[in-house]
């Protein structure tokens, strides 16, 4: 199998590289001048198929109603336990890495996002998806879908045992990778904090050359989506362990501490 | 007071989530052709007028009472809950389908409609937007559509058809949808 020769693109590495110092340099001077800068920019012309894709007004504040102040529910009849470790689906020991990811969603006050529903997806340990558009001429794993769920626990923790999942190539410019990531998928305790996000893993190459991950312009919020190797969630003989907290921000109703027994 | 803790930022939802976030039964709140049921469906375009084959929708709403859904049972759906709460992803055409209820008014006097949210492949967070409902009369006291333009107001209303309702939605353009912050 060759390469794949759908979305040829002229446009090197260098190309792309010097558009995403541009538009750091030009969000950081943004940021010095005391305007609000969107992490990520949703308009990001690196990320080729964002031009068309991006609202070019800005939103609307709206002040929010009952229902978004409120989550959707979700319990044991949705998920089963089994959903968090992907490394079961197979009748055999999927190939790669074997992690455990683990960490915390709360709410900008710290306060835990408990019972709610974490869906993650990602690559195998080749950089392939199973996804009949995935054109990646890397091996498919018979052991191994990539697809995962859980609730998180009374103080908000979820927990995934996984593979590493490998970096890929994509079709926005010559030799363009994706580092490695995994999807994320989150409810918080209102919709106005729903979150689809990429987890990525600690000094990873790619991160400076990849324009979806630097359409987060600050630093400090592109490193809050890459794990912290944690050798406490390592376990002996068997797996590497990642921590990943995740903070869900945006309006919500009045906390309530939880009723006694209700843990 | 501490200072609040800062967001994690979103990132987009890429193009093959296809095989992991819809499921059996997302986009049904209620099956479909059941007594009171609609179907709520329109079209996701980009900034060309070109359809979007690779959009996911999520909706959450009242009941048809009015009151908030609190109850388990999205994702294994058993005919007789509502949740409130459906996914649909878009088609080849850009097309997406829920069936569902019309929401009620939550308090006396407000206008009813569905809270939407959209993630697309190109598309690098998450969107926020509301469904209203045509002709609704409420709608005319609403403190966000009374606070917009009549184009803008546009946007935001669906229209009724034989099966229910239509709306859809522009991520770009000279009909670009109005989208919210909650901040
Ligand atoms: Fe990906």
């Amino acid at each position: 199998m060759t390469a794949p020769t759908t979305k040829q693109s002229v446009e090197t590495q260098a190309d792309l590289s010097a558009e995403i110092a541009e538009l750091e340099k030009l969000s950081i001077e943004a940021d010095a001048e005391g305007q609000n800068v969107r992490q990520p920019l949703l308009d990001y012309p690196p990320y080729r198929s964002s031009i068309l894709r991006h609202p070019t007004k800005d939103p609307r504040h709206a002040d929010p109603e009952t229902i978004e102040l409120w989550a959707p529910c979700f319990g044991n009849s949705d998920v089963d336990p089994l959903e968090a470790d992907l490394t079961i689906a197979g009748s055999n020991e999927p190939i790669g890495e074997r992690i455990t990811v683990s960490g915390r969603v709360t709410d900008g006050e710290g306060r835990p996002v408990r019972n709610q529903l974490v869906e993650i997806w990602q690559a195998n340990s080749a950089g392939r998806y199973i996804h009949k558009r995935e054109q990646h001429p890397a091996p498919l794993d018979p052991n191994f879908t990539g697809v995962g769920r859980c609730l998180t626990d009374s103080e908000g923790r979820y927990r995934f045992q996984t593979i590493k999942p490998g970096p890929y190539p994509w079709g926005n410019h010559i030799n363009a990778w994706r580092p490695a990531h995994i999807h994320f998928s989150l409810f918080g305790r209102a919709f106005t904090q729903r979150l689809i996000t990429q987890m990525y893993f600690p000094s990873d190459p790619l991160f400076a050359l990849d324009p979806i991950y630097q359409s987060i312009t600050s630093q400090k919020d592109r490193d809050a989506l890459v794990a912290r190797y944690d050798h406490d969630l390592s376990t002996p003989e068997y797996s590497m362990g990642y921590n990943w907290d995740i903070v869900l921000t945006g309006p919500s109703r009045t906390w309530t501490e939880p009723e006694e027994g209700d843990l | 007071m501490s200072t609040p803790d800062r967001p994690t930022p979103g990132q987009t939802i890429g193009p093959f989530f296809g095989y992991a976030l819809p499921y059996e039964g997302d986009a049904d709140l209620v099956p479909p052709g059941s007594a009171g049921s609609i179907r709520l469906h329109g079209r996701v375009y980009d900034g060309a007028g070109n359809p979007i084959p690779d959009a996911l929708l999520e909706i959450w709403q009242t009941d048809a009472d009015g009151d908030i859904p609190q109850a388990e049972g999205s994702l294994h759906r058993d005919g007789w809950t509502f949740t409130g709460w459906g996914r649909a992803d878009t088609d080849l055409n850009g097309h997406y389908t829920f069936s569902t209820v019309l929401p009620g008014a939550a308090k006396d006097g407000a206008a009813p409609f569905f809270a939407l949210t959209v993630f697309a492949r190109g598309l690098l967070d998450k969107l926020h937007t509301r469904i209203y409902l045509p002709g609704h009369p409420a709608n005319a006291g609403d403190p966000l559509l009374v606070s917009l333009s009549e184009d803008e107001r546009a946007t935001l209303v669906a229209t009724a058809d034989a099966t229910g309702l239509r709306f859809d939605v522009h991520l770009q353009g000279d009909r670009e949808t109005t989208f919210l912050t909650y901040g």
